[in-house]
């Protein structure tokens, strides 16, 4: 019994609560690429640089915060830095959309093109971020460090093993689990929720009903301004803001969102969990877990580790690749032919 | 301005570009960009003869371009005889089983049937993961073991022995079989990825490169991953050796050059004359096969894929055709590049500068005209190199009147670096939006 508890809880602390939080940081940002190809109608490369850039606003205003003697207590400044990072991410994305899109959009241009224009953004973007901040490695996570330790942990239950859940993994689910519900709530119950997703499932007969466009682009703008500060800062938070990160995100970001069906946000969160899980356990070894399980005779010799953490990528495309080629459209109904 | 004289003015600004850089900075560095920019407008061509032709979408050139890099090192270094012994073989088979496995998946996958299909597919996939993870782990440990801070991997084919550095033509060999690597991958990437959608492409292309770049890094046998391989062969004289070469140095002092500048300048020179000879010779087959009925009927796909299915086209085929060439060209390119500059670093390998700039060469030059992106690869790979002493003049003079030590004016002058990304997504914006056709637009 006190091996199979033991089993359980080294899995949950290595697999599972990592899991959980990397799956939320990657459905939030699966969130907002999801939403701009449902009502904007193209892939914007440029999304992981505006998760960068979102992140480091929270960053600036944190240090702000901290010049001034403001904190959180326990929680980490940044979370009272988001609001206002949120806004001037807002507004970033809508002088973007105001400068560069909407001329595309007007003049109805071809999807790939406006992929093209936002692989310019996305230099912008990036080089706007390491001109701020440049390209080192930030930590700006203050507060306490723990929820429960692993030191308390075996403290409490006598068990072998610890299970350590950081303050910045509990506040990621949380913030995640609020910002998913505000999200749902305001898509399904509000009026400008609704018409954004009629203007996504049918733009000509949402403009027939007397939709207005530009304000559905607008709110959407500012939407995955939120979602894309958000879970560029919790990534930030939890691992260390590095600008040449993000970029790197984009792809299991895509493929969370394409694994769940492009233009479907329950989708975008499940894919976004699919993704993270699979990456985790498959780069995990296994052997503590299997060592506590198996009987002696049966103990693993090697690591159990399926694939080097250094393939972390592999995982997410392969998942991407099987589903693109099972089912197209991903898991719950994409937009995509 | 006419068409025919915007390309010959276009070409002649790049060249004064070049030359002014050798006449106000330096002649070495003014090579050395002319170098790259070969190399660039090379990749450039292979990334408009996809795009430009076909309409397809790749950003995974990156990932073409480092596999050339590493027929470099594998055509050009010296076979490690003692790593061979020890587990080569046992690496090579671990390869091998790993290959079969995949075929037996896929063949499980096609003949299965019913509840089979799904969990038989599993279980052989499975059992040949952990098959080809026993053969092949333990030979990667006993290659690398060997010498791991000298060598630690199986070498290439280069068969010169202890003088291999004297068989330079070995290069020469390698940028050709770059160019077979690359489209061998393609090939394999454009059965499975091809039949998507445009953007899904560029995802999956997105993710082989990143693969590829972790293949390259990790995979220490193969190429010493990270440790990088340095000391490549080339196929020019080394500078040391014309310094000490009395005729060379009699004919440098002749014409008023010093041994050593003189010998630097040449050894470009040489690298300069044999990327043209590579670039004239691409151009040329590139320009028949877009004025051939092959290269018509790549444009009539890329303009109405519906009809020319309707047509009889094999839509699929050709699209598969043209992204094999097209990345076996940035694969000869990645080639030469790593064979310019002596070394393989796979950490050196970034989507923005390998994927997402060499795709603002050829929007800015102009997709579908070779011409176009051969000047996009020049103009690009110029300012790409010059922003960075401009951004660094104009931050000299932004700060020119802040007190000396203040924290801004050193954040100001520390970042002016980074003005290059910036710059480059200003320059692409500013092309699709009052000239999207590109400088030369396709005719």
């Amino acid at each position: 019994m006190t091996d199979f508890l033991n089993a359980l809880v080294a899995l949950t602390n290595f697999v599972i609560v990592p899991g959980m939080a990397y799956g939320a940081q990657l459905a939030l940002g699966a969130l907002g690429v999801t939403l701009i190809y449902g009502i904007l109608r193209f892939s914007n490369f440029a999304h992981g640089d505006t998760m960068a850039f979102g992140a480091m606003a929270t960053i600036f205003i944190t240090w702000t915060f901290q010049a001034w003697g403001i904190s959180f207590g326990p929680l980490p400044t940044a979370i009272l830095a988001l609001p206002f990072a949120i806004m001037i991410t807002a507004l970033v994305l809508l002088g973007t959309d105001r400068v560069v899109y909407r001329f595309y959009r007007r003049q109805k241009s071809d999807p790939v093109i406006l992929v093209i224009v936002s692989m310019g953004v996305m230099f912008i973007m990036n080089g706007i971020v390491r001109f701020m901040i440049g390209v080192g490695d930030i930590r700006f996570s203050d507060g306490e460090r723990f929820i429960i330790s692993a030191r308390d942990f075996k403290a409490a239950t006598g068990l072998k093993e610890g299970l350590a859940i950081k303050t910045t993994q509990g506040i990621t689910i949380v913030t995640a689990i609020i910002v998913v519900a505000i999200l749902f709530w305001f898509l399904n119950k509000t009026r400008t929720g609704k018409s954004m997703r009629a203007f996504s499932d049918n733009e000509d007969l949402a403009l027939l009903s007397g939709i207005n466009p530009e304000r559905v682009v607008m709110v959407t703008w500012i939407i995955v301004g939120a979602l894309a500060t958000v879970a560029g800062t919790l990534y930030g938070l939890d691992k260390s803001f590095k600008p040449f990160v993000y970029l790197q995100l984009l792809l299991p970001i895509f493929a969370a969102a394409i694994v769940g069906g492009l233009g479907n946000p329950l989708g975008a969160i499940v894919g976004g969990f699919i993704i993270a899980f699979a990456e985790v356990t498959i780069t995990y070894p296994l052997k503590k877990v299997l060592g506590y399980l198996l009987p002696e005779s049966l103990e693993p010799d090697g690591l159990v580790q399926l694939l080097s953490t250094d393939y972390k990528f592999a995982v997410s495309f392969v998942i991407l690749l099987i589903v693109l080629l099972v089912k197209p459209t991903g898991i719950f109904k994409g937009q995509s032919v | 301005m006419t068409e025919s004289l915007r390309t010959p003015l276009l070409f002649a600004l790049v060249a004064v570009l070049i030359i002014g850089t050798g006449i106000f900075q330096d002649w070495n560095v003014a090579l050395l960009l002319l170098n790259y920019g070969l190399i660039s407008a090379i990749m450039a061509l292979g990334v408009n003869l996809q795009w430009g032709f076909a309409g397809l979408f790749n950003v995974g050139v990156m990932g073409f371009v480092a596999l050339g890099g590493l027929a470099a090192v594998l055509i050009s270094m010296p076979p490690v005889t003692e790593a061979w012994a020890e587990g080569g073989a046992r690496t090579i088979g671990g390869l091998l089983i790993g290959a079969g496995a995949i075929v037996a998946t896929i063949f499980a996958q096609r003949k299965f049937q019913g509840r089979l299909k799904l969990w038989g597919t599993i279980a052989v996939a499975l059992i040949g993961f952990f098959l080809f993870r026993a053969v092949f782990d333990g030979g990667v440990a006993a290659v690398e073991a060997v010498n791991p801070a000298g060598t630690g991997y199986l070498g290439g084919l280069n068969f010169g022995g202890e003088n291999y550095k004297e068989w330079g033509f070995m290069a020469l060999v390698a940028w050709p079989v770059g160019g077979l690597i690359a489209a061998g991958a393609a090939w394999v990437i454009g059965k499975v990825a091809l039949g998507l959608r445009s953007d899904y492409l560029a995802i999956a292309t997105l993710g082989i490169a990143e693969i590829i770049i972790a293949i390259m890094k990790h995979e220490d046998w193969l190429a010493r991953g990270v440790k990088n391989v340095n000391g490549l062969p080339r196929p020019v004289p080394y500078e040391l050796e014309l310094q000490e070469s009395a005729t060379f140095v009699e004919r440098a002092n002749a014409l008023g050059f010093d041994a050593v500048y003189a010998s630097n300048l040449f050894t470009k020179l040489l690298y300069t004359g044999y990327f043209a000879v590579v670039l004239l010779i691409l151009l040329w087959l590139a320009q028949k096969a877009l004025n051939s009925p092959w290269g018509r009927m790549m444009r009539a796909i890329r303009d109405n894929e519906v009809a020319a299915e309707a047509m009889g086209k094999d839509v699929t085929a050709r699209h598969l055709q043209i992204f094999v060439l097209g990345s076996a060209i940035c694969g000869v390119a990645g080639a030469m590049m790593t064979t310019l500059d002596g070394q393989l670093t796979p950490g050196t390998y970034q989507p923005l500068r390998f994927t997402f700039l060499i795709w603002v060469m050829v929007i800015v030059g102009g997709s579908g005209n070779n011409f176009g992106a051969i000047l996009g690869g020049f103009l690009i790979w110029w300012l790409w190199v010059q922003v960075e002493p401009m951004g660094l003049a104009l931050m000299n003079f932004i700060t020119a009147g802040m007190p000396e030590g203040s924290a801004l004016k050193e954040h100001l002058l520390d970042s002016a670096a980074h003005m290059r990304l910036f710059t480059m997504g200003v320059i692409l914006l500013l092309v699709l939006r009052f000239s999207p056709r590109g400088l030369i637009p396709e005719r």
